[in-house]
C-alpha cells in the first residue's frame, strides 16, 4: 500500500476512540439531567461536578486527536 | 494559506547561547512574562484602594481569590491552607496563559507540551515531597488500597504505582491537547472561510461559536488542572 494512503487510514482509525467519548459524555449529561430533575435544589452542587466529568472525558477525545495529528503531520 | 500548526512555532526573539545551552528569549517566554504581568496587574489593580464595599474590579479579584480558596478547602480541608499561594498562582498563571492565547496573533504558551509538563511536574513533585515529608516511608501505603485482599496485591500494587506515575503525564497532555486542538480547529475553520469566498459566511458563524466555546475551555482547563492538583495534594496529606 502507498505510504501516504496508509497514513491517512491510520489517522482515521485513531479517532475511532471518539465513539467511546461520545458515549461517555452522553452518559455524564444524562446522569446530570436525571439528578437535577429528581432534586432541582442540588443543581448548584451537581453542575461543577458534571462539568469536571465532561472535561476529563473530553481529554480522551483530544488524546486520540493528538495521535491523529502526530500521524498526519509527522 | 498557512499551515494550521504554524501558530505553534517558536521563534527566537533574542538569540542567546551560553556554554552550548540555548537560552534564547523566545515568543513563548515573552508571553509567559506577559501572563505574569497581566495577572499581577489584575490583582494589584483590584486591591490598590481596598474598600469595605468593593468596587467592580476589587470584587472580581475577591471572587477569584475566594473561589480558589473554597475549592482548596473543599478538597483538602484545613490541612491544605498552607498550599493556597501555590494553587492560586498555578490557577492564575494557566488561566491568563489560556486567555492570552485567545487574542488573535498572540501565542498560547500552554499549547507547548514542555510548558505544561513543567507545570505538571512542579505540582506532582510538590505532592510527592509533601507526602514523604508528612508520612515518611509510610507514604508508600498509598499504593496499597485499604480492604484489598492479600492475594490480589501483586496485581494491584503495580497498577497503583503506574497510575501514580502517569499523573503528571495525563495532567500535562490534557492541558496541552485541549489548547492545541482548540486553536487548530479555529484555524481550520478560518481556512474554510477564506477558501469559500461568499459562502465562507457559514464557517465564519461556526467559528464565532467555537471562539466562545474555546474561552469556556480555557477557563475550564485551568480549573481542571487546579482541582486535580488539589486532589493529588489531598492524597499526599491524608493517604486515601
Amino acid at each position: 500500500m502507498d505510504m501516504e494512503a496508509a497514513r491517512m487510514i491510520g489517522a482515521g482509525l485513531a479517532v475511532v476512540a471518539l465513539a467511546g467519548v461520545g458515549l461517555g459524555i452522553g452518559l455524564i449529561f444524562s446522569a446530570l439531567i436525571n439528578a437535577i430533575g429528581r432534586n432541582p435544589s442540588a443543581r448548584e452542587q451537581l453542575f461543577p461536578i458534571g462539568i469536571l466529568g465532561f472535561a476529563l472525558t473530553e481529554a480522551v477525545a483530544l488524546f486520540a486527536l493528538l495521535i491523529a495529528f502526530l500521524i498526519l503531520f509527522k | 494559506m498557512n499551515d494550521p500548526l504554524h501558530q505553534f512555532e517558536i521563534h527566537r526573539l533574542i538569540p542567546l547561547h551560553l556554554a552550548g545551552v540555548d537560552l534564547s528569549f523566545t515568543n513563548s517566554a515573552l508571553f509567559m512574562m506577559l501572563a505574569v504581568g497581566a495577572a499581577s496587574l489584575f490583582l494589584l489593580g483590584g486591591v490598590r484602594k481596598p474598600q469595605a464595599v468593593p468596587s467592580r474590579w476589587q470584587s472580581m479579584v475577591e471572587m477569584v481569590y475566594s473561589y480558589i480558596g473554597t475549592v482548596l478547602e473543599e478538597t483538602t480541608g484545613m490541612e491544605g491552607r498552607p498550599y493556597f499561594p501555590f494553587i492560586f498562582t498555578l490557577f492564575l498563571f494557566i488561566l491568563t496563559g489560556n486567555l492570552l492565547g485567545m487574542i488573535p496573533y498572540s501565542f498560547t504558551f500552554t499549547s507547548q507540551i514542555v510548558v505544561t509538563f513543567g507545570l505538571a511536574m512542579i505540582s506532582f513533585g510538590l505532592c510527592t515531597l509533601v507526602g514523604f515529608w508528612r508520612h515518611g516511608v509510610h507514604y508508600f501505603s498509598l499504593f496499597v488500597p485499604p480492604g484489598a485482599p492479600i492475594y490480589m496485591l501483586p496485581l494491584i500494587v503495580p497498577i497503583e504505582i503506574l497510575s501514580y506515575l502517569s499523573r503528571p503525564v495525563s495532567l500535562a497532555i490534557r492541558l496541552f491537547a485541549n489548547m492545541m486542538a482548540g486553536h487548530t480547529m479555529l484555524k481550520v475553520f478560518a481556512g474554510f472561510t477564506v477558501a469559500l469566498g461568499f459562502y465562507g459566511l457559514a464557517p465564519l458563524c461556526v467559528n464565532s461559536i467555537l471562539t466562545a466555546f474555546e474561552v469556556l475551555v480555557a477557563v475550564l482547563q485551568a480549573y481542571v488542572f487546579t482541582i486535580l492538583t488539589c486532589i493529588y495534594l489531598r492524597d499526599a496529606l491524608y493517604l486515601h
